[in-house]
């Protein structure tokens, strides 16, 4: 019986399997391993400490001020950013579908910005968000505002405390709302013209043909464009960085760059790991229900 | 024709050779002997062979006359040439050597020198640097490997983990003082204290440096110059336009801004982009609350952070934040000069690389002064120079220290970068080769009471300088002076308990 399991297609199978195993096991949930191992340490200088401390570091953490406005920077971030990629890209994939001209060259346009690397565009959105100064004028929007006639609405945008990681938001929406745009087109695509006919003759409004029978439709999409967008957002990192850092009174802070910063500059290694560690779980909150349920669903088929 | 093209060619060889020669001097083999005897004969001790060995070796690797040695004991024969270190190289050789490192006997290899200086006056010095070496060293060659952002955060951020993994560049760049300790120098660096006492450094370097130096009883940095925090720069046409005078205190700072704000100008820029230009503000007013000896003590816990003073300085950069540029947080602090060369801002208050700054972009109407309340204190920085423990080129690395150490290295970099040097023997025609803004310097140096800059590594630990620098952005936002004071006094009891530990 053995034998014949190690036999034949089935052997070659699993030896070309073998090397990605080891590495993925390796790299990814071992170092995962380790990184929580870590975060339970006192590997709080450059050397390493292992000693453990339980959960001392996440208990420092959520104590931490600057933690906490981190927390309330990224759910902010991620509700903007999710309900703003969304809705935008829902509404120029419905656009799109109205077989207009010259489709193939809009959906270019909508599409290119996510070809683009999170450094470029907010490198870009810096500049164009620079607040500017009476004394050295204007520039980017601001300037474009003034030139316009309506420098009332002209702001400090990530400068300004209160906007912050708003201003971050924009950008990535800029960036991601192309992209899921694209999947909803597909999905459009996908539906049968006849479904819409259907309703149509049932006395639907247009209102009610994309309320009760489109969206619904498009539930699986919407629910995977979450699910990327989801966990881009919660690990955003690049984006802070090239834009606008921790901001003023970290108004554009995240945990991810809080993490690298006590880490490599205030040498608390375990506090970052425990960041990390954090990530992870809020990360996995988002990924593992689409898992199951996705894995459910290939049974079921 | 062809003579003179031979003429020119050995005229160029002799003029190379010149200009290779590290000091030192050719030794010809009278008769067959070892090289233990002929260190016995130059040197008076026959131990010094491995530095005659690794000499001529680095010498035969540009020039073929010179004998190429392979084993110690190698038999010399007679008429070959050696080369004879000078006797300080020599020494520094002999107590830096491990003789488990045979390989380091042969000279060439490379150098590898990490820094954050990769633009205008920084590279200029670092190059100059380079050059010397490149004129002791020829054999060597050199790997420039810097790495961009401010004031070294990231730079710091990239050496670590080479550090902890053991793959350390030969020499890089660390601020004096108490940033040593993120590097948790006893495990990874080299101690340098034969180093400074080989080439009489104690004797030149000034003693608040020495002091400053030192960590857990050793010297593991050499510095190679002096940077002063605490200084007000001003733009000359403005303060002429408005016939004013460099404030002396903050009560004349504060009466100078309403006067501006009142005209228009920006009375005080600022950036804020790096997230460390706000710390460095507030360091200096830090400075002028609570005087040399005070601020001194916060680093200590001999002054408690609850102090008046503390809470004065925190007044004063609220205060402050009522006249700065609109776009200070999109700003570092270079942009933040910008208002001073259009004659759109008034004052600034950075360390003195902006002096540099100001002359690589031809800028010549600025004035400087103390910060407000700090004159005859020197809010001073220091970069250094170490030795991982385990560079891959140690000896090169070594060669290295030495300049950076050097009459002639600290000159020729200081000029360039518009710093002063760490050494304080310059005679006064080499004086005369820096600018103005660096010979009063000079002159303040040698005369005010050094404190040591926290924001630039050398008050405090890593992880201090961090809460430290939080707590001020944060303030500069919240403008809540009790909480950030609370919050100064939790950093400074979390990190005396570390340092105690």
């Amino acid at each position: 019986m053995r034998k014949r399991w190690l036999k034949g297609e089935r052997f070659v199978t699993l030896l070309l399997l073998l090397p990605s195993v080891i590495a993925v096991s390796v790299f990814v949930y071992g170092f995962i391993g380790w990184t929580g191992y870590v975060s339970m340490s006192n590997w709080n200088q450059l050397l390493p400490d292992y000693t453990f401390v339980g959960l001392r570091n996440f208990f420092k953490l959520f104590a931490h001020p600057r933690f906490q406005i981190d927390l309330k920077n990224l759910a902010v971030f991620t509700a903007l950013f999710l309900t703003g990629a969304l809705s935008i890209g829902f509404l120029l994939a419905v656009l799109l579908d109205r077989k207009i001209r010259a489709e193939g060259l809009f959906r270019t346009i909508y599409l290119y910005p996510m070809s683009l690397s999170f450094i470029v565009t907010g490198v870009v959105w810096r500049w164009l968000m620079n607040p500017g100064s009476p004394q050295m004028g204007s520039t980017g929007i601001n300037l474009l505002l003034e030139k316009i006639g309506l420098g009332f609405l002209k702001s400090g945008w990530y400068t300004d405390p209160r906007v912050g990681i708003k201003a971050v938001a924009v950008a990535a929406v800029w960036q991601m709302s192309g992209y899921v745009m694209a999947m909803y087109l597909a999905g459009l695509r996908g539906i049968p013209e006849t479904l819409r006919e259907a309703a149509r003759v049932d006395g639907a409004s247009e209102w009610q043909v994309y309320r009760y029978v489109i969206l619904p439709l498009l539930r699986p999409i919407t629910l995977g464009a979450i699910i990327i967008l989801g966990h881009i957002s919660l690990k955003i990192y690049d984006l802070i960085v090239a834009m606008t850092g921790p901001g003023p009174g970290f108004s554009s802070d995240v945990p991810a760059y809080f993490m690298w910063e006590t880490a490599f500059h205030a040498n608390r290694f375990a506090q970052g790991a425990a960041i990390a560690v954090i990530l992870l779980l809020m990360v996995s909150l988002l990924i593992v229900p689409y898992l199951i349920f996705s894995v459910r669903r290939e049974a079921e088929v | 024709m062809r003579r003179a093209v031979l003429l020119l060619f050995f005229g160029l060889l002799v003029w190379g050779l010149i200009g290779w020669a590290q000091p030192g001097k050719e030794y010809v083999v009278p008769a067959d002997t070892s090289l233990a005897a002929v260190a016995q004969e130059v040197f008076g001790d026959a131990a010094y062979a491995p530095a005659i060995m690794r000499a001529t070796n680095a010498k035969s690797l540009a020039d073929p006359a010179f004998l190429k040695i392979n084993v110690l004991d190698m038999k010399i024969p007679a008429g070959a040439k050696l080369w004879i270190p000078e006797r300080t190289w020599a020494e520094a050789f002999m107590a830096f050597w491990d003789p488990n490192r045979p390989e380091d006997l042969f000279g060439g290899g490379k150098l590898v020198v990490a820094s954050w200086w990769t633009a205008g006056g920084e590279a200029e010095g670092l190059n100059a640097l380079f050059e010397i070496y490149g004129k002791y060293h020829p054999d060597v060659q050199i790997v420039n490997a810097t790495i961009a952002g401010g004031a070294g955060f990231v730079f710091r951020a990239v050496i670590k983990p080479r550090l902890i993994a053991g793959d350390p560049p030969d020499t890089f760049q660390l601020h004096a003082g108490l940033e040593v300790e993120g590097y948790s120098p006893e495990t990874y660096l080299t101690p340098l204290d034969k180093l400074f006492e080989i080439e009489g450094w104690t004797e030149v370097l000034p003693k608040d440096l020495l002091d400053l130096l030192v960590y857990k009883g050793h010297y593991w940095g050499v510095p190679v110059n002096i940077h002063r925090a605490n200084v007000l720069w001003f733009d000359k046409a403005i303060f002429d336009e408005y016939g004013l005078t460099p404030p002396e205190d903050w009560d004349e700072f504060f009466s100078i801004c309403e006067k501006l704000k009142a005209e228009g100008v920006v009375p005080f820029v600022m950036g804020n982009a790096g997230g460390w230009e706000a710390a460095h503000l507030f360091e200096t007013i830090l400075v002028s609350t609570l005087g040399a000896d005070g601020y001194k003590g916060l680093w200590t816990g001999e002054t408690p952070w609850t102090s008046e003073g503390v809470t004065k300085a925190l007044e004063i950069l609220k205060k402050i934040l009522d006249y700065v540029n609109p776009d200070y947080a999109a700003l570092s602090w270079d942009g933040a000069g910008e208002y001073l060369i259009a004659h759109k801002g008034a004052m600034m208050i950075m360390g003195d690389w902006t002096n540099g700054w100001f002359m690589a972009k031809g800028y010549e109407g600025y004035g400087w002064a103390p910060v407000p309340g700090t004159r005859g204190i020197f809010d001073a920085l220091s970069d250094t120079f170490c030795l991982p423990k385990r560079a891959p080129n140690p000896i090169n690395a070594l060669g290295w220290l030495r300049i950076c150490g050097s009459k002639e290295g600290q000159i020729a970099f200081n000029t360039r970068k518009g710093s002063i040097p760490a050494r304080t023997d310059l005679t006064p025609e080499e004086k005369a080769l820096f600018n103005p803004y660096l010979q009063s310097c000079m002159e303040d140096f040698a005369r005010d009471a050094i404190v040591p800059s926290v924001i630039h590594g050398a008050a405090a630990i890593e992880s201090w300088v961090t809460d430290f620098k939080d707590a001020v952005n944060l303030f500069l936002v919240t403008k809540d002076i009790p909480g950030t004071q609370n919050m100064l006094v939790e950093a400074a009891e979390a990190a005396l308990a570390e340092m105690g530990k």
